[in-house]
């Protein structure tokens, strides 16, 4: 072994003499677990996909939607994503109490979304249409209960994160975390365009 | 007395007295055998003072290497349980014929046989597959740590957690009774009413956690964090099968997540969507879950490939031959396992042409399979081969799995798959891939690079009694069955009628002592190697003439791994090191960036098994309380920003100076 090691005055480098940095890969590993989480949605939509046509002699997307109330839902959720973008704006501004101030509007705009979701939740089990009525209502549920559900963990997130820059300030680890939040705020703008599209819209065709 | 009742029912859920089989006298027996065995361990750790050290050392580590060693420990514990249940179901079926009835009730064998697949996929294969994974990757690109240390410790401690509720439910309650997949509507609240399907649903969901967040960790890893000049096509080949199975697992394991959130809805809360009633369609399921599971083979067996590539390689002293073609065929085999679910039901009835889609798409997996061998063969030609124990497991892996292969490509052909679908030929063909392919796998790669993790080899005669009577006791107790499955023998059957029959279950169970006798061995091999580690030592960290970066550093490496970065330049790296007269530096170090240990995955884990818990017994304030502790404790951690700290130069330096003293002694 230690002739095999023999000094070599010209040889190649085979290490680096100065401490390596920026190996973080926290962006990276954000977006998989985002696109893992996108699977988890493309189950629930191929389910509804299958199953949401199975009314069980029950009530149909065109007798329960209220396109109206699911309109203003959805703007809710697109503005929230617009005033998040805000507040990263002034993230990079380096401007603290603006940035807050643009969040706190993204969890009320959050916080409007998950209320009329609950609303109409609420609404459609007072008529009888609940989830054990047929395959249809139950992978409805499942879908817009899910992604409700997300959208309520990035509240707390929000919150949380909110009193940690704060606290701290626009540090860099809470630049990060914000930009991790602000990609999954964002995605789930876009899984919500899908079930807009897919379970609203289409469900009042017919 | 009814409000007590009622109190009870509050308290508990439907947990009651009657749930602990008190009555049950061969769980009775394991219970004590479990206890006293439990009660040892915990003494003598008291006795020797080590709950310290396994706190700090181990339990709140975040160093992927000692991660990796105790996912190891939790498959080769969970190995022992899962091969007592196929001696169990090998026992009963040499026996139950005519007229005798066998020693287990359909009810107890129904759990056994679904407990046995479940424990041994997730618990057994899964912990061994991550554990090798999380070592040796990390030390392979030159690394320090994976990308997230804390998330590393917190998936591990999550598996635990899911194999501990697992094993409960041995003690109380039932486990499912349904096969290691609960197809719906068997599966479904109206036919299995108990906590069996609960217990099944929840403690996957928790291992499931783990796994996948160890997925994207160890993909961040491989892309992210690899040292200067070790481009894609210049990774060792175990990096690259880890890379595509850890893709697999972040683009699988969501699926198996949300499929059983689904059964869980559809007994929680009664949905339909699985039941026969109502618009539900249980075939659905049967989609779903597959498109998790075959990825799932290929998540166990890809790694196991990776780790004869470098084996092969190593003791035959060449470059392995192909390299390339190793690599894309990996990626083939990683693409294409997303397009062959649907061979696991032909049966279902979707018609000649879907069929004959996956039927293709299945017999294509072969050629990029077929290539690697034809690649590990020609590394060994004209190789100088060393027939030490990892190469043994590597060639017996080679015979065996082209035999499993064979009788795989012969099930894909929609017409035979018909006459053979759920017959003991298929329980034959998956234990002769599973077997002969990731358990060798995972027993030559535990006896490769663990002379790298404690710094002694394995003892070669009790590993080569081990060898022998795995392999050979593999052979007595699955050849028998594809005799058995051609002759129309379906599986899961507790008891036969036709007494032509019983000479193969004999036989196999036969085949089942050998594997006992080889389980054994194992285990004295570990036991004689630590009282001979002394006599076994490896001092130069090196000891195989390795040729890839984790044969570079100490035997055990140092926390940090390497003092300085390597530079790659070259396909086997620590090879192309030794060849061009690398010489290890003893000067210079500097302080190195390391993550601090902590406790907080352990305690999310506990809490994990306190909501399994809960939700399989419906002790709803116990479920309410364990989530909302989890989500405290999860945002508690997020408020500490101090998480990494710098080893100072001298301890550096003095680590190395021991190296170097260890080498000199060489």
């Amino acid at each position: 072994m230690a002739n095999a090691m023999q000094a070599r005055a010209d040889g190649p480098t085979f290490y680096v003499r100065e401490e390596e940095h920026g190996h973080n890969a926290t962006m990276l590993g954000f977006w998989i677990y985002l696109m893992s989480d996108c699977l988890i949605f493309a189950v629930l939509f191929a389910t509804y996909g299958v199953l949401g046509r199975n009314y069980a002699a029950g009530p149909s997307g065109v007798d329960l939607f209220d396109l109206k109330l699911v309109a203003l839902n959805t703007s809710m959720l697109l503005l929230s994503s617009i005033t998040y973008g805000f507040a990263m704006l002034e993230m990079a501004r380096d401007r603290m109490r603006a940035t807050l101030g643009w969040l706190a509007v993204t969890g009320l705009f959050g916080v409007a979304f998950v209320g009329l979701e609950l609303y109409e939740f609420s609404h459609l089990i007072h008529e009888g249409a609940t989830p054990q009525r047929s395959a249809f209502l139950s992978s409805f549920f499942a879908l817009v209960g899910t992604h409700g559900l997300h959208v309520s963990f990035g509240i707390l997130w929000l919150v949380t994160l909110m009193v940690q820059v704060g606290r701290r300030g626009l540090v860099e680890a809470n630049r990060r975390r914000l930009m991790c939040l602000s990609l999954f705020w964002h995605f789930l703008d876009v899984v919500w365009i899908g079930v807009f599209t897919f379970v609203y819209l289409m469900g009042v065709i017919r | 007395m009814f409000q007590n009742l009622d109190l009870a029912k509050l308290l508990f859920g439907r947990l009651t007295l009657q749930a602990i089989p008190y009555h049950e006298p061969i769980l009775i027996a394991t219970f004590a055998v479990v206890a006293l065995g439990g009660l040892t361990v915990l003494g003598a750790m008291t006795y020797f003072r080590l709950w310290g050290p396994f706190w700090r050392d181990w339990v709140t580590t975040v160093d992927h290497k000692r991660i990796g060693i105790m996912y190891c420990v939790l498959g080769l514990v969970m190995l022992l349980r899962g091969f007592a249940d196929a001696l169990m179901m090998r026992s009963q079926q040499a026996v139950a014929f005519g007229d005798n009835a066998g020693w287990l009730p359909p009810h107890h064998y129904d759990q056994i046989f679904t407990a046995h697949g479940v424990i041994m996929i997730f618990f057994v294969a899964m912990p061994l597959v991550t554990g090798l994974m999380n070592f040796a990757v990390p030390l392979q690109i030159g690394a320090r740590d994976v990308a997230f240390p804390f998330l590393n410790n917190f998936s591990f401690w999550m598996t635990a957690a899911g194999a501990v509720l697992l094993m409960a439910s041995l003690f109380i309650g039932e486990f499912a009774r349904t096969g290691w997949l609960a197809y719906p509507p068997l599966s479904g609240a109206d036919y299995s009413p108990g906590v069996g399907v609960d217990y099944f649903i929840w403690s996957l969901q928790i291992a499931g956690v783990g796994t996948t967040l160890s997925g994207i960790n160890l993909v961040a890893t491989i892309v992210k964090m690899r040292a200067p000049g070790l481009t894609m096509m210049k990774l060792p080949v175990f990096t690259w099968t880890s890379l595509c199975t850890n893709v697999l697992i972040v683009a699988s394991f969501p699926v198996l997540t949300a499929v059983l959130c689904l059964l869980a809805l559809d007994r929680y809360v009664g949905t339909n969507f699985f039941t026969n009633d109502l618009g539900g369609n249980p075939m659905m399921y049967f989609n779903l879950i597959w498109i998790w599971g075959h990825p799932e083979v290929y998540i166990l067996i890809l790694p196991a490939f990776g780790i004869f590539s470098e084996i092969v390689s190593t003791f035959s002293g060449k470059r392995l031959f192909g390299y390339a073609s190793m690599v894309y065929a990996t990626v083939v085999i990683t693409i294409l396992s997303y397009l062959v679910w649907l061979h696991h039901f032909f049966t279902m009835g979707s018609g000649a042409t879907v069929n004959s889609f996956f039927g293709i798409t299945t017999m294509i997996i072969s050629i990029p399979t077929g290539a690697k061998i034809f690649n590990w063969l020609f590394t060994m030609y004209r190789g100088r081969i060393r027939f030490e124990l990892p190469m043994m497991w590597t060639i017996a892996f080679m015979i065996t799995f082209v035999i499993g292969g064979m009788t795989g490509v012969l099930l894909a052909v929609p017409p035979a798959d018909f006459i053979l679908h759920n017959s003991l030929f298929l329980v034959a063909h998956f234990h002769n891939v599973i077997i002969g392919g990731v358990l060798f796998g995972m027993f030559a790669g535990i006896n490769f690079w663990f002379p790298k993790a404690f710094g002694f080899r394995l003892d070669p005669f009790w590993g080569k009694m081990s060898f022998w009577f795995w392999v050979s006791g593999f052979y007595v107790a699955f050849m028998p069955l594809y005799l058995l499955g051609l002759m129309g023998v379906t599986r899961r059957a507790n008891r036969f009628d036709d007494p032509s029959l019983q000479i193969w279950f004999v036989i196999a169970a036969f085949g089942a002592l050998l594997i006992l006798i080889g389980i054994l061995s194992t285990i004295v091999q570990f036991v004689v190697s630590v009282r001979r580690r002394e006599a076994l030592a490896d001092t130069t960290g090196d000891p195989w003439h390795g040729r890839t970066l984790e044969w570079s550093t100490a035997s055990p490496p140092p926390a940090y791994n390497f003092a300085f970065t390597p530079v790659i330049h070259d396909h086997d790296a620590w090879s192309d090191m030794k060849t061009r007269g690398y010489e290890r530096p003893m000067e210079g170090f500097r302080p190195i960036h390391m993550p601090r240990n902590t406790g907080v995955g352990a305690i999310l884990s506990g809490l994990s098994v306190a909501l399994g818990f809960a939700l399989v017994w419906y002790i709803w304030w116990l479920a309410a309380a364990s989530f909302v502790a989890i989500l405290a404790v999860a945002i508690w951690h997020t408020f500490n920003y101090d998480r990494e700290y710098y080893v100072p130069v001298d301890e550096v330096a003095r680590q190395e100076a021991e190296r170097t003293r260890l080498l000199a002694a060489a």
